[in-house]
């Protein structure tokens, strides 16, 4: 969100007012009261938050109270705001687009710079593609001084703000890669009166892996009561969970599989009233019992799902593994498992898998053997 | 034939001494592959026993290359070392380097591929499931068992789909299977396994896995359609995915309107590229073509 990027910002020296965050019209007030002219801004992860009307101007702390009150609550793209921002409201001169961003597709970096227009960089981007510089920066050498001093001329930013531009440009840079961001984006880059240049609002994309590796503080970022409370659990027991809108909840071993058994499963639905699936979680190769039965826990947890699918391809993983994995869990949860289960296993060990799950002869259990016969057999359970 | 690695391949195990680089290394020699040795600077100079077989551990990749003649690295490092070891065997002039490791953060990959411009090493991964040349020599994690020999060229993202369309194919056997890896910067891309296919006489058709994230397979399509003479069939997984959540893989992403299934489906098929619904449907595909 804003704030947050804002004070990855401060932290590398790149010049931006953090302003205050609140959660209730009343907090709004006593911040505008020490500010007096604000801007009340909504804080969720989405773009367009003005054009929504997440973001206004309030001459008084009452204007504030009362924007606040319309602001919090309100859905932008989906997302419930909870919290805003309140900075004093510095009317820009001019408006710049900065970022540094992962470029996948060339491996390595880009550069995005436009000294025509902020916001709506898309717009400027497709009108006149030319005010829209874009520099590749090698991962190697990064930006130094120099590098950064190259940007500015590239990207033409006038003279009175040019050597904060350079300044500014090396410190984004240090915030992209101290803090492992795949995006930095400052939109507007604003240059206040008194040729001052600012980051009026900002955007942070961080890399999930570095940060699990060497940035525990990025930890803080995460706000708990904007996370989905079966992602949150999931993401306790250490599941990797993607809660979706469905029927049939999904278990399966491998992210490439695991996306593959969704789409199965929604082409299966369409002859099945509709069902979709409900999630994605993938449980890796230690299909144990305790792996299984935390999987089967968080989806029986979704109130929405119907039916289960379990489709495992025993690779490395053998089948009878996951077969006394399904067993286990079944037997952890007793009487909480209440939805059918169909499984699909194939691969290594198969023959034995099917055998113990044969032999278990659980009530809520089907074996089918394929996926495409399991993913419609499932489909069918979901809409009954 | 075969695309990469073949039964002459000498392979080393960069954390071989470890939990996962001793389980793998293990069902490499299983696979028939040609395992010299290991690296662990701390443990340099003893040996470890896998599958039978002394192994040497050697304190650095130039060391172990020096003394086995070793071409091939595979590596099972933690990812907050990975960086490091990928240019330790870069420096060492390693062949081909094969990046097991997944969970490495992405700006160490892209500092790593930066760091290869002009190299002679080839890397693979990382976060994938390795390569294997049936019957020949296995450089991953891939299951040994699944499929024989054959006229079929494997590239995916995903290890599991490698897997499952191993399994749907194996009555015709595979020339090389090599999975890239579902991270959003990989050393080796669809388009360097399809130029390798291509050339490869063993391989007569090729299938091509792709998922959600980047413009991976639009290039791909793209060089199907200048550079490729034999039968492709893809797929490609991640119809059903939101926009904006991670789904497993560090880069299975849809971005806005950019690195949809659908997008990557269209691409293909616009060059000609059968494109199965399923992993069987794609695997069926297959078939028609190798029956004629």
């Amino acid at each position: 969100m804003e704030y947050q990027a804002k004070e990855l910002f401060a932290k590398h020296g790149v010049t931006t007012t953090l302003g205050t965050v609140v959660t209730t019209p009343e907090e709004a007030r006593a911040a505008a009261e020490e500010y007096g002219f604000c801007v009340v801004k909504a804080q969720v992860k989405a773009g367009g938050r003005g054009k929504a009307g997440g973001v206004k101007l309030a001459r008084t702390p009452d204007e504030a109270f009362e924007h606040a009150s319309n602001i919090l609550g309100m859905e932008i793209k989906g997302l419930t705001v909870n919290r805003v921002l309140i900075t004093p409201a510095t009317p820009p001169v001019e408006e710049y687009y900065f970022s540094f961003l992962l470029d996948r597709s060339n491996r390595q970096y880009l550069c995005i710079a436009s000294v025509e227009g902020g916001v709506e960089i898309e717009e400027v981007a497709k009108t006149n593609p030319d005010a829209v510089k874009q520099i590749p920066i090698n991962p190697g050498s990064g930006v130094d001084t120099d590098k950064a001093r190259e940007i500015a001329t590239e990207a033409k930013f006038p003279e009175a703000v040019f050597e904060q531009a350079v300044t500014m440009i090396e410190a984004l840079y240090k915030v992209f890669t101290d803090e492992d961001a795949t995006l930095v984006e400052v939109n507007p880059l604003a240059r206040l009166a008194g040729d001052k240049l600012e980051a009026l609002d900002g955007k942070v994309s961080l890399d999930d892996n570095a940060s699990e590796v060497r940035h525990p503080d990025h930890e803080q970022f995460e706000i708990k009561d904007e996370t989905d409370p079966l992602e949150a659990k999931a993401k306790e027991k250490g599941l990797n969970y993607v809660k979706l809108d469905g029927e049939v909840g999904i278990i399966g071993n491998g992210a490439g599989l695991v996306m593959s058994t969704l789409d199965v499963v929604a082409y299966a639905g369409e002859a099945h009233g509709g069902v979709k699936p409900a999630n994605f979680l993938d449980i890796g190769g230690g299909a144990n019992a305790q792996v299984m039965a935390d999987g089967l826990d968080v989806i029986l947890g979704d109130a929405q799902v119907k039916s289960v699918f379990v489709n495992v391809f025993g690779g490395i993983t053998a089948c009878d593994e996951v077969a006394n994995g399904i067993k286990g869990a079944l037997e952890i949860l007793g009487d909480s498992a209440t939805k059918p289960l169909v499984v699909r296993l194939d691969g290594n060990n198969v023959a034995e898998g099917r055998r113990i799950l044969d032999e278990l002869d659980h009530p809520l259990v089907t074996q089918v053997p394929t996926m495409d016969g399991a993913a419609d057999k499932a489909a069918e359970l979901a809409n009954g | 034939m075969s695309i990469y690695l073949n039964k002459d391949s000498k392979i080393i195990v960069q954390g071989m001494t470890g939990g996962m680089g001793a389980k793998h290394t293990t069902l490499m020699l299983e696979a028939g592959s040609n395992i010299v040795g290991g690296v662990n600077a701390r443990k340099a100079g003893t040996t470890v026993e896998l599958g039978g077989q002394e192994l040497p551990v050697f304190g650095s990749v130039k060391e172990a290359m020096a003394e086995t003649g070793a071409d091939v690295s595979v590596a099972f490092v933690p990812p907050a070392f990975t960086k490091d070891a990928c240019i330790e065997a870069i420096d060492a002039g390693i062949g081909l380097l094969v990046v097991i490791t997944e969970g490495v953060p992405v700006q160490d990959t892209a500092e790593v591929w930066a760091y290869l411009e002009g190299k002679n090493t080839r890397m693979i991964g990382p976060n994938c499931p390795g390569i294997i040349t049936p019957e020949e020599s296995l450089a991953g994690i891939t299951p040994h068992t699944i499929a024989g020999k054959g006229p079929i060229g494997l590239v995916s993202k995903s290890g599991t789909l490698t897997y499952q369309m191993m399994y749907e194919l194996k009555d015709f056997g595979f020339s090389t299977a090599i999975g890239i890896g579902g991270d959003p910067i990989v050393g080796t891309t669809h388009i360097d396994a399809l130029a390798a296919f291509e050339a490869d006489p063993e391989t007569q058709a090729i299938v091509m896995i792709g998922e959600i994230g980047g413009d991976a397979e639009e290039r791909a399509a793209a060089y199907i359609k200048d550079h490729i003479t034999k039968p492709v069939v893809g797929y490609v997984a991640g119809f059903t995915a939101p926009e904006g959540k991670t789904m497993g893989h560090a880069g299975a992403i849809v971005s806005g309107s950019s690195g949809t299934a659908a997008a990557k489906k269209e691409a293909l098929e616009a060059v000609g590229v059968k494109v199965g619904k399923t992993p069987s449907e794609t695997a069926a595909l297959m078939r028609e073509i190798l029956q004629g």
